[in-house]
């Protein structure tokens, strides 16, 4: 309980100063790009059947990215935040994970959600915000959450789950639960000070929670170097006292062992655990941004060719637990549902003017109701002017 | 019936609060051991151990964020600001994410479960960082429930509704009472409702509001008119989000006249609030303008503390005023 806990016997009598960037920090990867593991790696727990179900994943996630993208550009939708290049973070963190763990995600997350089960209609009803979206039409696209999946609704508020990463995994602790919480979260949101808060208390109170960080290397047009400086987000792990590992975010095989260890870890000594997955968000921030702006087509083709689905498809064909046949099937298949679930989910009706007051309490409060009477009386003498609720009540 | 003061009967509620579910866990800035830097944690560690009743780190947006998580996991989450000057790092995790958690998941997830405790309030010579009253900030966010006691009777019972309601509440505990306030207060288990002001003496010629260390104040006051005739009706607003603006206009229609007396700076303060809305409740039954009395739109002062506050002097003359308009 005193400063003698850090220097006992280590008096020095010369001045002698730690470099900033002297944690030199190993990057795990498993898999190469031809899709061969490395003689001496330490595969994770995997068969074909979990092999399957994450590549399908990851191709389902590829799909609806790239249509929803150009569904935007279409004018049919508002907007939407694709995760190209860097699925493999998102859908093998979940896949090492038991259902009852939480899932906070930040926002560019929806591997996550799809390997747990979030349907395609989930996915389309929460994009264009109609009356069947499981957060009632009140957040921008692709803010998903999911109670029944264990999956925290995501909030543009960037960090803010960080600590609350923490609190959640003290109180599953607390309960005795076999489950942990896995708490996702970018480079840039690292700089946020709700990062530092939290990994400080989730070492302070033992919380049994997995941090996992996408390092992508921009955080909208800010490079990593401008973002931070010493040996990543890492280091910064270590410094607060959490056990820490740096992997090849792009390597579906090493994000899966190190979060399949991670999750035991956190379960056995009910502490928690860092993993920086290194990456690179090949397509823009979100459909609002245009990087060619500030960064080199170069810098993105290299990237290209670390392409973490073609890693594992390579690895799949070898594994000859996949074949060419199957992929032109699933895509296609999966291309085909998406177009039709855009159909049906953008006629479906926008929420009931009702739910304007719901949830703000877990009781609508005198106020609100009278509110809300305003607003529909003022609808009634206006009909033409709101045409989505008027005659609707 | 003991006699105990405002903080023994906070900590009679959170002890009550921990008994009775062992999923409440209170923590915040040297709340464990030392219970806290004005003792209303004391003994809860040792009693309910150190899983429960702990210490966190100095940074108040993670004790928030923490609790923020607690709570939706389903845990009874007591988190203590340790002066409700500091609770501004924690703001984003109140507004944007304690505020907002129920209606932004469309009601898959929500912090019902937190219950945010902080001294609050000037009186204590402790200038401009541990004097403030920020229920304002927090009155402005839809989705909070801020509720302040006035007597260790009402702290009680309003703590443990507060702990017990299903809404984020922010629980402001005026600090000058703590030892001051002396009252009875039953040593069983009672809640005090939520949303409700309390009409705490009745009268005819005009309504007198405060909450908090403020109802003394008033009441003062309303005693020195009513040696000049003048009848007051006193109210204890209790909550001032959302706030029960029925009894609030009922006893305006009835005396015709208001005066609303804060510790917090006048302008956009929630006395404004209350103006604005009885002005439009009750504008046919007004018969002279609300009247404010408020800080002044300074920092909160130390020397000149005094000067600075609304006192039973400034009551009584802004009734005098009022009256005779």
């Amino acid at each position: 309980m005193s400063t003698e806990l850090y220097n006992e016997g280590q008096i020095v009598h010369q001045p002698t100063f730690i470099d900033g960037s002297s944690v030199e920090i190993p990057e795990l990867r498993i898999l190469d790009q031809d899709g061969v593991t490395y003689p001496n790696a330490d595969l994770p727990e995997i068969d074909q059947v979990l092999a399957t179900k994450i590549y399908q994943t990851l191709a389902f996630h590829r799909v609806l990215d790239e249509r929803m993208v150009a569904s935007q550009r279409q004018g049919r939708l508002s907007f939407y935040m694709a995760a190209l290049g860097e699925e493999a973070a998102s859908v093998g963190g979940a896949a090492a994970l038991q259902p009852q763990d939480m899932i906070m995600m930040q926002y560019r997350e929806q591997g996550a959600l799809m390997f747990r089960g979030f349907s395609l209609e989930n996915f389309m009803n929460q994009l264009f915000s109609n009356a069947d979206d499981l957060g009632k039409g009140r957040q921008m696209p692709i803010h998903y959450g999911s109670k029944a999946l264990n999956c925290m609704t995501v909030s543009s508020t960037l960090a803010t789950q960080i600590p609350q990463a923490t609190g959640y995994a003290y109180g599953q602790k607390l309960q005795g639960l076999d489950a942990v919480t896995l708490c996702y979260f970018g480079e840039g949101a690292a700089s946020e000070g709700d990062f530092h808060a939290g990994l400080n208390m989730a070492a302070v109170q033992e919380a049994p929670v997995i941090f996992f960080c996408r390092n992508n290397g921009y955080a909208i047009s800010t490079p990593a170097d401008e973002q931070f400086r010493g040996n990543g987000i890492a280091s910064r792990g270590v410094g607060y006292g959490i056990k820490t590992i740096r992997i090849d975010g792009n390597d579906i095989l090493a994000v899966l062992k190190a979060t399949q260890i991670a999750r035991a870890y956190a379960v056995k000594e009910s502490k928690p655990i860092l993993i920086e997955a290194m990456s690179y968000r090949l397509g823009a921030h979100s459909t609002s941004d245009d990087p060619s702006g500030y960064r080199t087509k170069e810098e993105e083709a290299k990237w290209q060719s670390h392409d973490p689905i073609l890693r594992m498809k390579n690895w799949m064909l070898k594994q000859k637990w996949w074949d060419e046949a199957q992929e032109t099937v699933l895509f296609e298949k999966l291309r085909e549902d998406v177009l039709a679930a855009v159909k049906v989910a953008e006629k479906i009706d926008k929420p009931h003017i009702d739910s304007m007051i719901t949830d703000v309490y877990d009781i609508p409060p005198t106020q609100l109701k009278a509110q809300l009477a305003e607003v529909k009386a003022h609808i009634k003498k206006y009909p033409e002017a709101y045409p989505f609720t008027a005659g609707k009540f | 019936m003991a006699k105990i003061n405002l903080l023994q009967a906070i900590n009679g509620a959170l002890d009550i609060a921990m008994a009775d579910n062992d999923r409440t866990v209170c923590f915040g800035e040297d709340v464990g051991h030392f219970g806290g830097v004005f003792r209303a944690t004391s003994g809860l560690q040792e009693k309910y151990g150190k899983a429960r009743c702990f210490n966190s780190p100095l940074v108040e947006q993670g004790i928030i964020g923490f609790a923020n998580g607690l709570a939706a996991q389903g845990s009874v989450a007591i988190a203590e600001i340790q002066f409700a000057d500091y609770i501004f790092p924690a703001f984003d995790q109140i507004v944007n994410e304690a505020a907002k958690f129920r209606y932004r998941s469309g009601n898959q997830f929500n912090v019902g479960k937190l219950t945010i405790r902080s001294p609050y309030g000037g009186g204590i010579a402790g200038g401009l960082y541990h004097s403030q009253s920020p229920e304002a900030y927090f009155a402005h966010t839809p989705g909070l429930k801020v509720v302040i006691p006035r007597n260790p009777y009402q702290a009680k019972g309003l703590l443990l509704a507060s702990i017990r309601d299903d809404n984020p509440v922010i629980f402001f505990e005026p600090k000058r009472l703590y030892r001051a306030s002396v009252g009875e207060v039953p040593e069983e288990d009672y809640q005090l409702p939520l949303g409700k002001a309390e009409v705490i003496q009745t009268g005819t010629d005009i309504t007198l509001l405060a909450w908090g260390a403020q109802m003394e104040i008033i009441e003062k006051a309303a005693q020195m008119v009513s040696n000049e005739g003048i009848s007051c009706e006193v109210i204890d607003l209790r909550t001032i989000l959302p706030w029960d603006i029925e009894t609030i206009s009922n006893s305006v229609m009835k005396t015709g006249r208001l005066l609303i007396s804060q510790e917090a700076p006048l302008t956009a303060g929630f006395a404004s609030e209350i103006a604005a809305t009885i002005q439009s409740e009750c504008f046919l039954h007004l018969e002279s303008p609300i009247a404010r009395v408020c800080g002044l739109d300074t920092p909160y002062p130390l020397a000149l503390e005094k000067e600075y506050v609304s006192d039973h002097l400034k009551v009584y003359e802004a009734i005098i005023k009022t009256v005779n308009f």
